[in-house]
């Protein structure tokens, strides 16, 4: 049996992460009451014109920098034309002729074999990012055969980033989407948590033979997590291989993830091809941007947005911030990448490393050994630790004065984790577990355990 | 005062001296709104309000701080500007109800200049038609139809036929508007211009009709039909007049992203004597097929008062004007396709009762309530806007607009200041005449000689000049630079004064005026 290649692209929505919508002054909340964040323009009452906003410029810029784009310093404003109940203007406002970045690059960070330490960097391409208009949202109630329209996300800026078919595996797209969050995450461009719809991953998914074309893709779309994305993404390309494998064909079609029965299913609202109709936004002038070099003299600061000033100002991006992790505290690369991942761990592991005397290359060990597996067990967060930084450090302050043993620390650890607000030192205490190190004291209590033993210290004598 | 003063010089002194009151002028207008109805300009009379505005005018006067010359004015605005808890409909059955929760920015620049708004005014049904007949109000009526000079000059007819068939249309689509300051009921009026929307009504009513130059003046809240060619447009009795409008209304607006950052500086307009450095440019295209024979004299006759005057007239060319209406069709209708899709029963306007599906309730409520002119432009401009089609008709449009565009900045480098053209082809039709054609004909044929300025974006102004055999008025136009209205106002306020334009002599003003017409000659100043 020839082998099969699988292709796998993902094109990701991202909101932005700003007070105020795409094109209007309405805030973005999520939650909120419904239709409690509309303005007219939101509504689409005839009259009302779209006003760009600037944060979301900011934000798009940044993002595109971030992923090594080349950013466009003139783009356009699209019409994008379908009839749907949460889409008021009958039009979403995209960047279709001319987006705002272009040509860039992610790497993300793969384990070979589940094995920590075998890591491998793999790079996929960004096509572009736009800027577009995010929906409203429409619940369908079919009992009373009717849809109730919430239009408080319609007009949320939303970045859309395209990744090219670069991907070989669904284990892939969540790396490199799980990078691309941690990223949008450290610039603030986005806060990107996937279960409030702030990150939404599409996956592009089709097979062929080494040597011949490209096949057929089909688009699958409804994936809720990154754990899913994998799940979807292996799945359909087990779905196709099996499809052609037995002689069928693989239709270019939309297909949604079904997260309870773990496969793909075909949509039913996509039957046809649609003709967007895609028109300039004639309400929007192109979107000019400046660097230090092209900056006119007298142009009002307020009005422009420069480039080169943004770059100046980005943050350090996780791959660099691993790299600095390393470093500074010699601690292995893929520790590195654990602490990267979860949400504030970095953060508690600097924390504790400046509280302790215990080098950083042993505490790694207690955060990610103990406290990570401890957190995981519970399904808590960093944030949610009963044990915090200070009374880790604390507790490793003990084990490295040799107070305690590290057996003992580990069950005070087990104490903390009550959080019933005792230190380190009072359960110590408290279950007499310190450590002896008076040398007298040490003798007697040898000599006792000898001398109650007398038979078996005869025998170890005599060999 | 007289109804039919001229605001700058004559009303807006009367009002500060107090020889009227706005009160006083805001109840005249409203009682000759009444009279005047059978014209059927106005949708929406606000009398409440109105007078409410007129009462707080007439505070601010009594203070001695009147906001400026607009206070206490009465005006009217096309139905398709939003006013806040003033029903706006844009004459269609799709916003019939439909009171918007916001103002116009240009509306409400007038309202904080202290005008009163007596009304909204009929128009062709969301603005597409050149008669201001298609709109689901019915048809305006020019008020012409009912001047001692039409009636002097109509053939007599038999006593079976109907005095009332005689009637000739305003042109449109800003018909309603033009009706309505042409009638004396206001002193001006907003309307929109596309693509001769203000200039045309403006010439078959007699009135001055002002088209600014594209991004002078905020479209927020005009509901649009091309966004890339609307313009609020300015409808009063004399240029200076227009001026003064335009020194309230232009301007950048935060809410409008297509309106320039400049500063603008509102002027007034000097009295021009000396015309000897003036540069006047005759195109040759403009004397289009069908442009009557009496039009094509009185042309002449202003380019030859231009040249006695001292000025410099040339013959000038733009040669892609023959290209504009088509390229005109493609980039409409496209717009429009999209402008009109916000319109699906769901968030405002009408809804249709059918409850099968969604998308039969689009349909129902979309064929119900627009017009079949409305509903013509979306289908073509959906078609132009295929993938398949868009390269071969809507880019090459774009590009025809640029070559269009780039005749007149070629004429205009070349030393010309101002253009002179007609800007209709005939005087106003009797309606019964107007209808025997449809809409899209009519439009094709009625936009030729004012559509390229909405092209290019450029500002264009009708003066009323004579008028026709028929004792209808006919205008010319004046096309001027991008931004450079000044200049363009001043040479048609020249031009006003010398042709003096005839006043209307209307029944009905004269019975509410209470004999009061001092000036039989001319609208102007004295």
């Amino acid at each position: 049996l020839a082998p099969w290649i699988p292709v796998v692209g993902l094109e990701i929505h991202a909101q932005i992460s700003s007070n105020s919508k795409l094109f209007s002054g309405s805030q973005v909340q999520f939650a909120a009451p419904p239709n409690s964040l509309v303005s007219f323009f939101d509504a689409s009452l005839p009259g009302t014109l779209p006003v760009l906003n600037r944060r979301c410029v900011e934000a798009a810029v940044m993002t595109g920098l971030a992923l090594n784009c080349s950013i466009n310093k003139k783009s356009l404003f699209d019409r994008k034309h379908y009839f749907y109940a949460d889409l008021p203007a009958g039009y979403q406002i995209t960047q279709q002729r001319v987006p705002i970045a272009v040509n860039g690059s992610l790497s993300y960070t793969l384990c070979i074999d589940n094995k920590m330490s075998q890591m491998v960097t793999k790079t996929v391409r960004i096509k572009q990012i736009q800027l577009e208009q995010d929906s409203g949202k429409s619940l369908h109630d079919d009992s009373r055969c009717q849809t109730l329209v919430d239009l408080n996300r319609a007009g949320v800026g939303l970045m859309e980033v395209v990744m090219e078919p670069d991907m070989c595996c669904g284990e892939e797209a969540a790396a490199a989407v799980r990078e691309l969050q941690l990223i949008l995450q450290t610039l603030g461009s986005s806060q990107a948590v996937m279960a409030e719809g702030q990150l939404r991953v599409d996956a592009n998914v089709s097979v062929h033979h080494p040597g011949e074309p490209y096949g057929v893709r089909t688009e699958v779309k409804n994936i809720n997590s990154i754990r899913f994305l994998a799940k979807a993404v292996d799945y359909e390309i087990r779905r196709q291989i099996e499809e052609l494998e037995n002689g069928g064909t693989i239709l270019n079609e939309t297909r949604a993830f079904d997260s309870k029965l773990g496969c793909t299913v075909p949509m039913r609202d996509k039957e046809g091809k649609q003709d967007y109709r895609f028109m300039p936004e004639p309400n929007l002038p192109p979107l000019i941007l400046y660097d230090a070099k092209s900056l006119p003299a007298n142009m009002n600061h307020q009005q422009v947005i420069n480039i080169d000033w943004i770059h100046e100002r980005l943050p350090d991006l996780p791959s660099v911030k691993r790299e600095k992790l390393v470093e500074q505290y010699g601690i292995l690369p893929e520790h590195s990448f654990t602490l990267l991942n979860e949400d504030g761990l970095a953060e508690f592991f600097e924390s504790v490393v400046k509280q302790t005397q215990m080098k950083p290359k042993k505490v790694i060990g207690w955060i990610l050994n103990d406290l990570l597996s401890y957190l995981k067990q519970h399904s808590l967060t960093v944030k949610e630790s009963p044990v915090s930084s200070f009374l880790l450090a604390d507790l490793l302050n003990l084990l490295e004065k040799k107070e305690i043993s590290s057996t003992v620390a580990k069950r005070v650890l087990a104490e903390l984790w009550k959080g019933e607000g005792k230190t380190p030192l009072e359960i110590v205490k408290e279950q007499k577990l310190e450590l002896l190190q008076d040398q007298k004291e040490l003798e007697q209590i040898c000599q006792a355990v000898i001398d109650g033993q007398e038979n078996e210290v005869i025998m170890m004598v005599l060999g | 005062a007289a109804l039919n003063d001229a605001l700058r010089s004559q009303v807006s002194a009367a009002l500060k001296e107090g020889r009227v009151t706005p009160t006083e002028l805001c109840q005249r207008c409203l009682a000759l709104i009444k009279s005047t109805k059978f014209l059927n300009a106005y949708i929406t009379v606000a009398e409440e309000t109105a007078l409410k505005q007129a009462e707080e005018s007439e505070e601010r006067y009594k203070r001695g701080q009147p906001l400026g010359i607009l206070d206490g004015i009465p005006v009217a605005v096309k139905d398709n500007f939003n006013t806040a808890g003033i029903e706006t409909t844009c004459a269609s059955n799709m916003l019939k109800g439909y009171i918007s929760p916001y103002n116009a920015t240009v509306v409400q620049k007038l309202l904080d200049h202290g005008a009163v708004l007596l009304g909204k005014t009929n128009l062709d049904e969301f603005a597409m038609g050149s008669g201001s007949t298609d709109g689901v109000f019915g048809p305006v009526r020019n008020p012409w139809s009912y001047s001692k000079q039409y009636k002097e000059k109509c053939v007599p007819k038999s006593h079976s036929e109907e005095e009332e068939s005689d009637w000739v249309i305003t042109g449109g689509s800003s018909g309603g508007s033009a009706a309505a300051v042409s009638s004396f009921t206001c002193f001006a009026a907003l309307g929109s211009d596309t693509g001769g929307s203000t200039r045309n009504p403006a010439a078959h009513c007699g009135v001055v009709g002002l088209k600014p130059t594209y991004g002078l003046i905020s479209r927020h809240g005009l509901i649009p039909l091309v966004n890339s060619m609307d313009v609020p447009g300015i409808l009063t009795r004399c240029v200076d007049d227009a001026a003064v409008l335009l020194g309230s209304l232009a301007g950048h607006d935060p809410k409008d992203s297509t309106t320039i950052q400049d500063d603008f500086k509102p002027f007034e307009l000097p009295n021009l004597t000396d015309v000897s450095k003036l540069s006047i440019g005759i195109p040759k295209e403009y004397n289009a097929p069908g442009l009557s024979s009496e039009i094509l004299a009185l042309w002449s006759k202003a380019a030859d008062l231009f040249k006695n005057a001292g000025a410099k007239v040339v013959e000038v060319s733009l040669p892609h004007t023959r290209h504009s209406i088509v390229c005109y069709h493609v980039l409409c209708t496209a717009e429009v396709a999209s402008n009109m899709a916000r319109f699906d029963g769901l968030e405002y306007g009408h809804r249709s009762d059918t409850k099968d599906s969604t998308e039969s309730m689009y349909a129902a409520t979309r064929r119900e309530g627009f017009n079949d002119v409305v509903r013509g432009r979306i289908l073509s401009g959906n078609y132009f806007l295929l993938k398949q089609n868009y390269e071969k008709y809507f880019v090459k449009a774009q590009k025809v607009r640029r070559l269009i565009a780039n005749d007149f900045v070629k004429v205009f480098r070349s030393g010309v200041d101002v253009l002179l053209t007609p800007t209709t082809l005939s005087d106003a039709a009797p309606y019964t005449e107007f209808i025997q054609e449809d809409n899209r004909t009519r439009s094709a044929q009625d936009d030729i000689l004012t559509q390229a300025a909405n092209m290019a974006g450029l500002p264009a102004i009708n003066v009323p000049t004579a008028l026709s055999e028929r004792g209808l008025p006919v205008g010319l136009q004046f096309i001027g630079r991008s931004f450079q209205e000044k200049q363009l106002l001043t040479v048609a306020k020249w031009f006003e004064k010398q042709v003096q334009f005839p006043v209307m002599q209307l029944e009905e003003v004269r019975r509410h005026d209470s004999g009061v017409f001092q000036h039989q000659k001319s609208a102007s100043f004295s």
